[in-house]
């Protein structure tokens, strides 16, 4: 399908916008001193939900990459990598969740927490600390102690905010194709 | 006869998610070098065949069509959309969705681009194509740097790089300035006449379209095609009222009168209207039967702007020193060019942004040092796209939201969310989930989530933007029942007709100034200032000089009176 | 210049400007990855005075990108005092010597190694510092998408970075007013409120923004797809320009110091330059 593919190169794109949007201007304290929720973490589980692996993987590269170069320094590339890493695994599990079919029941919320979660973790736990400590030869404690707590937020955020956002987006198109007439 | 480049034949078309058809058998003969008019209400099916034309239909948006349908030579159906825009150029409605590039030159290219077009060819075209559009200065210019009129002639020049046959507008003046939609009208019957295209014009509004010719009007009206006339023709009959599109102003002023309006007197603009001496001495004698009623005394005064000045950046101030006063139940339009500062005004009325200088006062009392959240409770704001309001799925949640927030008790909240929503003509609907509501419904919606906090002034952008003639008396009728109320109204709006007729006074901006503060009608008969403001002068002026009625703001008063009493009394 | 503000693009004339933007987009891949790789200090000190040079030819003043710098400083010194909390003996590790400055408390010393390898860390940084800013202040964000293309990213992938850059200001525009009209109604993401409340309330703001930006991708789809985007396996670009005999002697250039800085690092079997043995 000839607009799939262009659908998706836009969805790549706002995607990737909205991801830097969210992560560049928007900080939720979290409590925790000079830590933020990273909002766009839900945004990335909702969309890589949507719209598959591929898009998934890419907004979250080129969303990350945007906003560490916008800051100025070169991109942090082990983060990058797991951000990116995030939006593939959750996107795995767009074919199961089908969300445009428009019913988010108990089934998909637990599939949709549970692909959440486990991105999260091989990305923040597995993944970036690894790099980390292959790139930059930071220390393991360090490099962990990082992981794990980004794993937790961004889990957290992923699994309370993506889900409530997606239950109430497939409420706008359930409605939709039962619509006989105005 | 030559053959017709556009040719329906016994076609019906059904999206796959509707249960019935939204274009029932239709045979249209659309030929080389027309243009062509297609008007009717939301919903008619006009977008939808503008959609057929250019091949989105049935490339996007899937669904079952019979009959048949031709386009330059091609039988739609079996084209790619690739290949029909080769003929079809289509300039969509909203602005910033089409405009692609980071800059104008990269957006009027996008097509050669994807044509793998060799660059000094692409620089040759768009440079040639950006000046038939007069964008030829503005090339390395983003899209931000752009007014709504610049970013549409940057999309036309788009489509224009390839050699189209069919130039098609969905709805060119939605979001204009009413001097930008001028313009946009003389651009396209001047490109029209310079390169032979076919043109076809979707839009409701028009009497605005008719600022310059059209060959044909083709009026749809539930799928149908209702009427497929001459304009002069079809202004001379009554089937647009019946259609619910809004006739031009001067000829329910002619009908007002009791002048009768036939073919002959080329109705379709203002000044090739033939009036004999008769018919003019009887728009007299109408103007005179009735003396215009006294002024309301003046209600106390509610909300007081003093010496206001506020710019984004240091050196360029957005505000300059801004003063007015607004009274109690009054319902007042700003008005002004995109840029005017007219949105920002009411950002910082609402505490969004803090002032450089200068002060608001409610009721009196100065509210500089109040927050966001405390004036909301008494100043309202209402923003122009009610899906960027709501953020809740159902009705009643969405409109308790800011209570919830307020920590009202549940049992209070149910009480003034269900008395709100009654005001608001909702109550049966409670229940529903938003997404089944109309745009018109949605902006209620938030009108009520805002209402449902009891403030005292709203203020809103745009209320009836985008919004056909039924759908604009909805909202706006229901607008001015909560006015009555007792609720103070701003509105912020591009619509000179909503100003007329429902807002007795009017804010003028230019350029960060209030320019004028008047009755609206002495603002739409004042020539100069129409032209600093971006506003357009109404038809109701051009009749009145043409029957010799000094002064024209009275008679345009005595129209808006008339009318009134005539729609409240159900005519 | 929306995009220019999003990566704060700084036009004018000189010999870095001048350069295609897929030599400066293809250097600056070359020269991170020399300086990822490495940790001997020689090569970095190297490398750093490449990449100060290469900022000097740019015009590019330093006060142009004062914020840039003053963020990366906060975020290296704090980095730097993570690993230090975390792992006082890392540098110790590292060298296999400890040679003690002074003992502060409990498991914190502050040592010789720790301290170079400090300074390992923060030249890393202060590597790579110079060209990122160059690569985003020198190159015309419209020449971002064709250079993608140009070293072999699919165009279509190019693309979706320019739609990105695009409309981040608009996203960002309609962010700032959902987020000022549900703060109207009570909704609070700041710290008065508590952490579940504060996600829950989140969910209010971006529920309009996402819905809207849905709107949106259907609308630009529309639009590419009226005007032939992704007809043909390749396409042009408005904004890239050839090869000058300067992109290539640059890119020649990035390729000598990537496989220099490999050789001279892993010579003697390790990242790291060990001046204590």
């Amino acid at each position: 399908m000839k607009n799939s593919s262009i659908k998706t190169v836009v969805a790549v794109g706002i995607g990737a916008a909205l991801f830097f949007v969210l992560g560049r201007f928007v900080a939720i304290p979290s409590g925790i001193p000079n830590t933020n929720i990273s909002l766009q973490y839900a945004i990335l589980g909702m969309l890589a939900a949507m719209y598959g692996p591929v898009a998934g993987g890419l907004i979250g590269l080129i969303g990350h990459t945007l906003i560490d170069l916008s800051w100025g320094g070169s991109p942090w590339w082990s983060w990058v990598i797991a951000s990116a890493l995030v939006g593939v695994v959750v996107g795995l599990a767009a074919k199961k969740l089908a969300l445009n079919e428009g019913d988010f029941g108990k089934k998909k919320v637990a599939l949709f927490a549970g692909f959440n979660v486990l991105a999260n973790v091989i990305a923040w736990i597995v993944v970036a600390p690894s790099l980390d400590v292959l790139i930059y030869a930071e220390p393991i404690e360090k490099v962990y102690a990082q992981g794990v707590f980004a794993a937790v937020a961004n889990s957290l955020t992923a699994v309370i905010v993506g889900a409530l956002l997606v239950a109430a987006y497939c409420k706008t198109i359930a409605k939709k194709g039962s619509l006989d007439k105005e | 006869m030559n053959t017709p480049i556009i040719s329906f034949r016994d076609y019906t078309f059904q999206y796959r998610a509707q249960a019935r058809p939204t274009l029932y058998n239709i045979n249209l003969d659309i030929y080389p070098g027309e243009k062509i008019l297609i008007a009717g209400p939301s919903g008619s099916g006009k977008s939808t065949l503008a959609s057929c034309v250019n091949g989105l239909i049935p490339f996007s948006y899937p669904g079952e069509s019979t009959g048949e349908l031709i386009v330059d030579g091609m039988e739609a159906k079996k084209q790619s959309i690739f290949q029909l825009s080769k003929s079809v150029g289509t300039v969509l409605q909203d602005p910033d969705g089409q405009f692609i590039g980071l800059t104008v030159a990269e957006d009027i290219a996008f097509a050669l681009e994807n044509d793998c077009v060799p660059q000094a060819e692409m620089h040759a075209t768009t440079k040639r194509v950006a000046g038939l559009v007069d964008v030829a200065h503005h090339l390395d210019y983003a899209p931000h740097e752009l007014s709504g009129g610049q970013k549409q002639r940057v999309s036309l020049a788009g489509v224009m790089v390839d050699a189209v046959k069919i130039l098609l507008f969905d709805e060119p003046l939605a979001n204009l300035d009413p001097a930008a939609g001028k313009q946009t009208i003389e651009l396209i019957d001047r490109i029209q006449k310079e390169t032979g295209t076919t043109v076809l014009i979707i839009e409701h509004r028009l009497e605005d379209v008719l600022w310059r010719s059209v060959d044909r009007i083709i009026l749809m009206d539930e799928g149908h095609v209702a009427a497929d006339l001459r304009p002069d023709e079809l202004l001379a009959g009554s089937l647009l009222t019946e259609t619910g599109i809004r006739e031009p102003l001067y000829l329910t002023a002619l009908k007002y009168a009791g002048v009768s309006v036939t073919p002959e007197k080329k109705p379709a603009h203002p000044d090739t209207l033939v009036l004999d001496e008769a018919d003019k001495a009887q728009v007299r004698r109408w103007f005179q039967a009735v003396q215009p009623a006294p002024a309301p005394e003046p209600k106390p005064v509610l909300l007081e702007v003093q010496g206001l000045s506020f710019g984004y950046t240091k050196d360029r101030p957005t505000l300059r020193d801004i003063s007015f006063t607004i009274r109690k139940g009054e319902m007042v339009s700003i008005v002004g060019r995109n840029g005017a500062g007219k949105s920002t005004l009411s950002k910082l009325v609402c505490g969004f942004e803090t002032p450089d200088s200068g002060r608001i006062l409610l009721d009196g009392r100065d509210i500089s040092d109040d927050n966001i959240r405390t004036r909301a409770r008494r100043i309202g704001y209402v923003m122009q796209n009610p899906n960027q309001m709501i953020s809740k799925t159902m009705i009643f949640d969405e409109v308790a939201l800011g209570l919830v927030h307020s920590g009202m008790p549940a049992d209070q909240i149910r009480a003034r969310v269900e008395e709100t929503l009654k005001i608001c003509g909702l109550y049966p609907f409670r229940n529903w989930p938003i997404s089944a509501l109309s745009f018109g419904q949605k902006k209620r919606v938030t009108i009520a989530s805002v209402l449902a906090l009891g403030p005292e002034v709203i203020i809103l952008d745009e209320p009836t933007a985008g919004q056909d003639f039924h759908h604009y008396t909805e909202i706006m009728e229901f607008l001015r029942r909560v006015n009555e109320q007792g609720v103070t109204v701003l509105m912020i709006t591009h619509d000179m007709h909503l100003m007329l007729e429902y807002t007795p006074r009017a804010l003028v901006f230019s350029d960060g100034r209030l320019i004028a503060d008047k009755s609206a009608a002495e603002v739409l008969c004042d020539p100069a200032l129409v032209e600093q403001a971006a506003l357009k002068e109404t038809s109701l002026f051009t009749l009145a000089g043409r029957c010799g009625i000094a002064p024209p703001e009275q008679f345009v008063q005595r129209f808006i009176d008339y009318d009134r009493e005539v729609r409240a009394h159900g005519c | 210049m929306a995009a220019n503000t999003v990566l704060n693009y700084l036009p004018r004339k000189s010999f870095v400007h001048q350069l295609t933007g897929t030599t400066k987009l293809a250097f600056f891949l070359l020269f991170t990855f020399a300086s990822m790789i490495t940790y001997d200090t020689r090569v970095l000190v190297g490398l750093m005075i490449i990449s100060f040079a290469a900022f000097r030819a740019s015009h590019i003043k330093l006060r142009e990108v004062r914020f840039m710098l003053v963020f990366m400083l906060i975020f290296l010194i704090l980095n730097n005092v993570f690993i230090y909390l975390f792992s006082p003996e890392q540098g110790v590790q590292i060298y296999g010597t400890r040679h003690v400055i002074v003992h502060l408390f409990w498991r914190y010393t502050i040592t010789w190694e720790q301290l170079f390898y400090t300074l390992n860390i923060s030249l890393k940084y202060f590597v790579a510092l110079p060209v990122a800013i160059l690569f985003i202040s020198a190159t015309n964000p419209s020449e971002f998408a064709a250079s993608l293309n140009r070293i072999g990213v699919s165009y279509r992938v190019g693309y979706s970075v320019a739609i990105a850059l695009r409309y981040i200001p608009d996203i960002q525009r309609d962010y700032h007013s959902i987020s000022q009209a549900q703060q109207a109604r009570g909704i609070e993401l700041g710290k008065k409120e508590k952490l579940l409340a504060r996600m829950k309330n989140s969910v209010n703001i971006l529920l309009p923004l996402i819905l809207s930006s849905l709107a949106r991708i259907d609308t630009i789809s529309n639009a590419m797809e009226l005007r032939g985007f992704g007809k043909k396996k390749k396409r042009t670009w408005y904004v890239s320009r050839p090869f000058a005999r300067n992109d290539y002697l640059v890119l020649g250039f990035g390729v000598l110091l990537l496989v220099a800085s490999l050789v001279i690092t892993f010579w003697d079997g390790s990242r790291f330059y060990n001046p204590f043995v």
